[in-house]
């Protein structure tokens, strides 16, 4: 099978129990920092924007902001990949549940919000990134899945991309069935080229998912997977606190990508 | 900018729509002028205006199999598939490369949200999904690729992009990389949205809807009509398929500029279109039509004109189908890159309709009646909420010469 070689240039992380990537490394380490605010700063968009912005859109920016930080990239010209498997569930109740009852009142601004693309468009006017923006799902291989769309973008058109990954919490009657229970969002920023900035280097090979299932870190709660649907993406993370190793994330019904992980010397 | 990119071969492709089931019924309305728009008669509550419904949809049964796939969105994208062949052309492919090489790629808007509308006006007493409508999979964005992994039988990369109105234009370009990169050896793509609850009023809301059927680049347009459509397509290798229309190239950018109104100066369609031209290594002048985004809101038209009447020449034809079929939203990008091919198949610029009393800001690009001309190279336009813009591009195998 093929494979794709990027480097990474940044991370980002927030979840229920973790505010950054360093707090990752420090409860792997055995270290638990306190559980970060409830509400993610989203420093990374304009005052405005972030009074606007619904929950799934401030989570995104959290992690975003974060990695393009720590990667020393201007986020203007970087290209983005928003991947998230069920996008804003609060958002989807409250339409659902207005439809039901009063459609007519429908809010216009929780509508044009509602899109699933809507953290990739609060992103690109915050930054003033002209360069392509997507919003992709996967179910519960959204993760692996918006890799292999970033990854593809990194290595076809030799340029920067940069990774989110988010879902916010079930809401209502739909957080009932999709059984979301936690916040969680990560993000990444990939190169085609090792630099002085360079944290990792990624090797992505996809192979059929056969009987190996992806993997789960041991230290990690198993709680945290089930929380919420884009968790799948930190055995990588976990990877990345260490010097080197391998992790298998799902990209589809079948198709694995296992992933191999070096850091410069 | 980008450099040019080796030509996919697009080796089969559908379309369903308010214009009819398959190719030939799009093409016959094209050549009769005929709008596939209708007074609204969709949803849980009334609302004045004109919709592109596809007629059939609700007799449409999926295979026992597949049946807890089963509401409205995933119906159309199953009535789209049986369509032309297409159904029998990706099973070929799967067969003759191998399920995990195919690649699916599907766009989507709002997927099968209109499942979910219905499990809330039907909750119990405890406030819980009626018990045929607890299947998480079709409450999930997913629901559509989901599905047609599943009647498809593929086993490769498989994923939702859900760009808004750009969506099922941009899984083209998605598509095209991963088989550059040897990840795929063939890929479908398509797009497909169904009316619903949330579309329908909550471009209401924003008061986007026209009341009569929608009117692209007329002087007095009053807004969208929206619609629904299943498009798919299966992109290959060049040499797989010799006389097949090629895709040539891509573009996409972003606005930067607001969540539901384009660019003032449309400059995120621009660099889309830039980057589209300098990836299949063309020339303005060298393209025959472009099909617009065209969906006859008041900012969308008056941008997109103009950005037509400064990038090409006046020989080059241009036009908006969104009076045939309505908006069709994430399908909308394969819908048009469908009818973008039969104006390169059949040699027909079909004539925008709706725009009686031409927009001032239409050049002579614009084609308001029907061209029996050849086309060798056609663009077709695809711009989303958030400012997400993509232009793709086709061409005549062998074109231009």
């Amino acid at each position: 099978m093929s494979a794709l070689r990027v480097h990474v240039a940044g991370i980002g992380l927030w979840s229920a129990q973790l505010a950054d990537f360093a707090a990752l490394r420090e409860w792997l380490a055995g270290r638990p920092a306190a559980a970060p605010a409830a509400k993610p700063p989203a420093a990374a968009l304009p005052p405005n924007e972030r009074r606007r912005a619904p929950e799934s859109v401030l989570l995104a920016a959290e992690v975003a902001g974060q990695a393009v930080a720590m990667s020393g990239l201007a986020a203007s010209e970087l290209a983005c990949v928003f991947a998230s498997s069920h996008g804003d569930q609060a958002i989807t109740d409250y339409m659902c549940a207005t439809l039901a009852q009063a459609p007519a009142e429908l809010s216009p601004t929780r509508f044009h919000n509602s899109v699933h693309n809507a953290p990739a468009g609060y992103w690109t006017i915050a930054t003033g990134c002209h360069a392509p923006s997507t919003a992709v799902c996967a179910h519960r291989a959204s993760f692996g899945a918006g890799l292999l769309e970033a990854a593809a973008l990194v290595a076809a058109d030799r340029r920067p991309v940069l990774l989110v990954c988010s879902d916010t919490p079930g809401s209502g009657p739909l957080g009932r069935i999709t059984g979301c229970t936690d916040a969680f969002a990560c993000a990444l920023v990939l190169t085609a080229q090792p630099d002085a900035a360079t944290l990792a280097r990624l090797d992505l090979a996809l192979q059929p998912a056969g009987d190996a299932a992806a993997s789960w870190p041991e230290a990690l709660p198993a709680a945290w997977r089930q929380g919420s649907p884009s968790a799948p993406a930190l055995p990588l993370l976990a990877l990345l606190a260490q010097a080197s190793g391998h992790c298998r994330l799902d990209v589809a019904d079948g198709l694995a990508m296992d992933v191999t992980m070096e850091k410069p010397a | 900018m980008p450099v040019p990119i080796p030509p996919l071969a697009v080796s089969a492709y559908t379309a369903t729509s308010a214009m009819g089931h398959g190719l030939d019924a799009h093409l016959e309305a094209l050549h009769e002028r005929r709008s596939g728009l209708r007074p609204n008669d969709f949803g849980s509550a009334p609302l004045p205006c004109w919709i592109g419904r596809v007629d059939g949809v609700e007799a449409v049964a999926l295979p026992a199999d597949l049946a807890g796939w089963d509401c409205r969105n995933n119906r159309l994208a199953w009535l789209g598939l049986n369509q032309d062949g297409f159904l029998d052309r990706v099973l070929a492919a799967r067969d003759r490369y191998g399920a995990s090489r195919v690649a699916l790629l599907l766009g989507t808007s709002t997927a099968s949200i209109g499942a979910t509308e219905e499990a809330y006006r039907r909750l119990d007493a405890d406030g819980r999904f009626p018990p045929d409508l607890q299947r998480p999979p079709v409450h999930a964005p997913h629901s559509l690729a989901g599905f047609a992994a599943a009647a498809l039988g593929l086993e490769g990369p498989c994923l939702t992009v859900s760009t808004a109105c750009s969506s099922s234009a941009k899984v083209f370009a998605s598509a095209e990389r991963l088989i550059r990169l040897g990840l795929a050896d063939a890929a479908v793509v398509g797009g497909v949205d169904t009316l619903c609850d949330s579309v329908l009023f909550g471009f209401n809301a924003l008061e986007l809807v026209a009341r009569e059927p929608c009117r692209p680049f007329d002087r007095t347009r009053g807004g969208i009509s929206i619609g629904e459509a299943a498009g798919f397509a299966l992109l290959e290798r060049a040499e797989a398929a010799p006389h097949a229309p090629r895709l040539l190239g891509y573009g996409e950018a972003s606005d930067a500029h607001h969540m539901s109104t384009p660019h003032p100066d449309g400059l995120g369609a621009e660099l889309a279109l830039r980057d589209a031209l300098a990836r299949a290594g063309l020339q303005p002048a060298q393209v025959d039509y472009v099909n617009l985004h065209g969906t006859a809101s008041l900012k969308n038209d008056e941008v997109e004109a103009a950005l037509v009447a400064r990038a090409f020449p006046p020989a080059t034809r241009a036009s908006g189908t969104k009076g045939y079929t309505g908006h069709t939203l994430g399908a909308a990008g394969a819908v048009e890159a469908a009818i973008a091919l039969l104006a390169i198949e059949h040699g027909l610029v079909p004539g925008n309709l709706g725009g009686d009393t031409p927009d001032p800001a239409c050049g002579p690009q614009f084609a308001w009646e029907n061209e029996q001309r050849p086309v060798d190279v056609a663009l077709s336009n695809s711009f989303g909420f958030g400012g997400n813009n993509a232009c793709l591009v086709f061409a005549r195998a062998g074109a231009p010469a």
